[in-house]
């Protein structure tokens, strides 16, 4: 049992084979994808696997620490060259070759002409907590 | 209320349920209910005969669901007879439940899931929690493994393995929440142990015991990893060390040696040892043979690497490292620790925080990067495991 965290980038990601942007699919083809990530979050939660799952807008800022007594400083809207999350789900799943199998299902999501995004998507697994059983700590 | 007494008859209540003619789905459900209602209702009013309340009160809800089902109808006229509970005893179903919730065809997270809840008594919310993921999510996970096990028949033996493998990662994998698996793993297989008579039932929990023996000394304050050999063993727990070892003493004493006897018989010889450089490593890699022998398994072969260094220096242990895939979980962290033994600073610094971008727990995490900025920094603390 492990969790991984699955992370779609509006940015910063290598380059999709369908990589057509948006705004230039049709209405049919973004509610065909939508469906897609629903339905594919709706079989995690069938199959006990799905944990959590968010998308974030794409604007947002940075923010840092601006010395004692002072207000925080920001700094924003990102500047293009960053890369940028567009959202997240985690899965709790028995393996790493389970969390890829899903990662590659949810990157095979319809896009432009209704073809598959072959959107890459970043994997990471979660810090798992201690085992117990542990004789040789080094 | 006794929680713990009331979940202790969880498998046995269970059981007679389903030789009654219930299915096991349907029964396992029941006995969740009956649990529930014993919750709210005992504090107030104990009943004399806990057992005999549980069975009437599960029973009661599998009809009232099966009448509220029409679909079944049939099956009520099946059930509603209240067939005679037959010749099994409760030691004889609680056996088949473990079986049956450690089967083959379960994923062991499934498994997991199933067991803590048929066997183990725990709500989903409990199981749910322990595991970090929503209670939808793990009740979809105890369903589905319900409906995998539906075709198994309830009254055919299991391999005791399988069982022994889901209990291990019970205690062994969780998250340190309100419910506590390691305790509520040792609980579940000393009722094991009560139902069968097997070497290997006994190892896994000598090796349990032992290993929770050493729980107190394990965290720091700070909630940070001491390694074993810098731990305080005046805050082992004697009590369960002494009885690991009685347990293992009998399991070894039949001759039929199997990994877990083998594991347990290696936390012995620590759990043994009044000071870490006390301890009997020459035994300990001999025992990390035999259960090479059992397992082939290449954690071993690490950890077997690791024991050399101690019984016949860092280089022997390097050489026994050298020979070992070094892709292996916790490999580059062995060799950081074998290279600060040999007196070699620059390179186990170097090891340590590469070791620590490999680490798969935080506590790992922590403690190597620990390592590497204490070696990177001239600190002259000797390390100790």
């Amino acid at each position: 049992m492990a969790k991984y965290l699955m992370l779609k980038h509006y940015r910063g990601a290598p380059d999709a084979v369908n990589n057509v942007p948006m705004d230039q699919w049709t209405p049919e083809e973004i509610t065909a994808h939508v469906k897609y990530m629903q339905d594919f979050a709706d079989r995690l939660r069938e199959s006990g696997e799905y944990v959590d799952g968010l998308a974030l807008a794409p604007e947002g800022m940075w923010v840092q620490f601006g010395g004692e007594g002072r207000p925080a400083v920001t700094d924003g809207p990102f500047a293009e060259t960053k890369d940028l999350i567009a959202g997240w789900m985690i899965i709790d799943v028995d393996s790493q070759e389970r969390a890829v199998e899903l990662a590659g299902e949810l990157s095979a999501a319809p896009g432009k002409n209704g073809e598959p995004i072959h959107e890459w998507l970043e994997l990471r697994p979660f810090l798992t907590p201690p085992p117990n059983i542990t004789d040789c700590v080094h | 209320m006794d929680e713990v007494l009331l979940r202790s008859l969880t498998p046995s209540v269970l059981g007679i349920l389903v030789r009654r003619g219930a299915d096991f789905a349907a029964a396992e459900d029941a006995v969740q209910d009956a649990l529930l209602e014993a919750v709210r209702v005992w504090p107030a009013d104990q009943p004399r005969d806990p057992k005999g309340w549980l069975v009437t009160a599960a029973w009661r809800r599998f009809l009232d669901a099966t009448r509220a089902d029409a679909a079944r109808r049939r099956r009520e006229d099946l059930v509603d007879e209240e067939p005679a509970p037959g010749p099994a005893s409760a030691v004889d179903d609680t056996l088949r439940l473990y079986f049956l919730c450690a089967h083959p065809s379960l994923t062991p997270s499934a498994a997991v899931a199933l067991t803590l809840r048929a066997v183990g008594g725990l709500t989903t919310r409990q199981i749910a929690q322990a595991y970090l993921v929503p209670e939808a999510t793990m009740a979809q996970r105890i369903s589905r493994a319900k409906r995998t096990v539906s075709e198994v028949r309830f009254d055919r033996p299991g391999d005791v393995g399988t069982v022994l493998r889901v209990l291990y990662l019970v205690f062994n994998e969780g998250y340190s929440g309100d419910l506590d698996l390691a305790a509520e793993a040792i609980r579940l297989t000393r009722q094991l142990a009560a139902a069968i008579d097997h070497p290997e039932v006994s190892g896994l929990l000598a090796l349990m015991l032992l290993h929770h023996a050493r729980r107190a000394g394990r965290t720091a304050p700070d909630g940070s990893l001491v390694p074993l050999a810098r731990q305080d063993r005046g805050r082992w727990d004697t009590t369960l060390i002494a009885e690991g070892v009685r347990i293992l003493q009998a399991a070894l004493a039949r001759d039929r040696l199997g990994e877990f006897q083998a594991q347990a018989a290696i936390a012995a010889l620590h759990a043994d040892a009044p000071a870490a450089e006390e301890t009997d490593w020459v035994q300990i890699v001999e025992w990390y043979d035999e259960l090479i022998a059992i397992t082939g398994n290449p954690i071993a072969r690490l950890n077997r690497a690791v024991a050399v260094g101690e019984a016949d220096g860092p280089r022997a242990g390097l050489k026994a490292l050298a020979e070992l895939d070094d892709s292996l979980p916790r490999h580059t962290a062995a060799a950081a620790y074998l290279h600060e033994r040999d007196g070699d600073l620059r390179t186990a610094a170097k090891l340590y925080a590469e070791a620590a971008h490999k680490a798969t727990n935080h506590a790992e995490l922590d403690y190597l990067t620990r390592q590497a900025a204490r070696l990177n920094s001239g600190g002259s603390v000797p390390t100790d495991q």
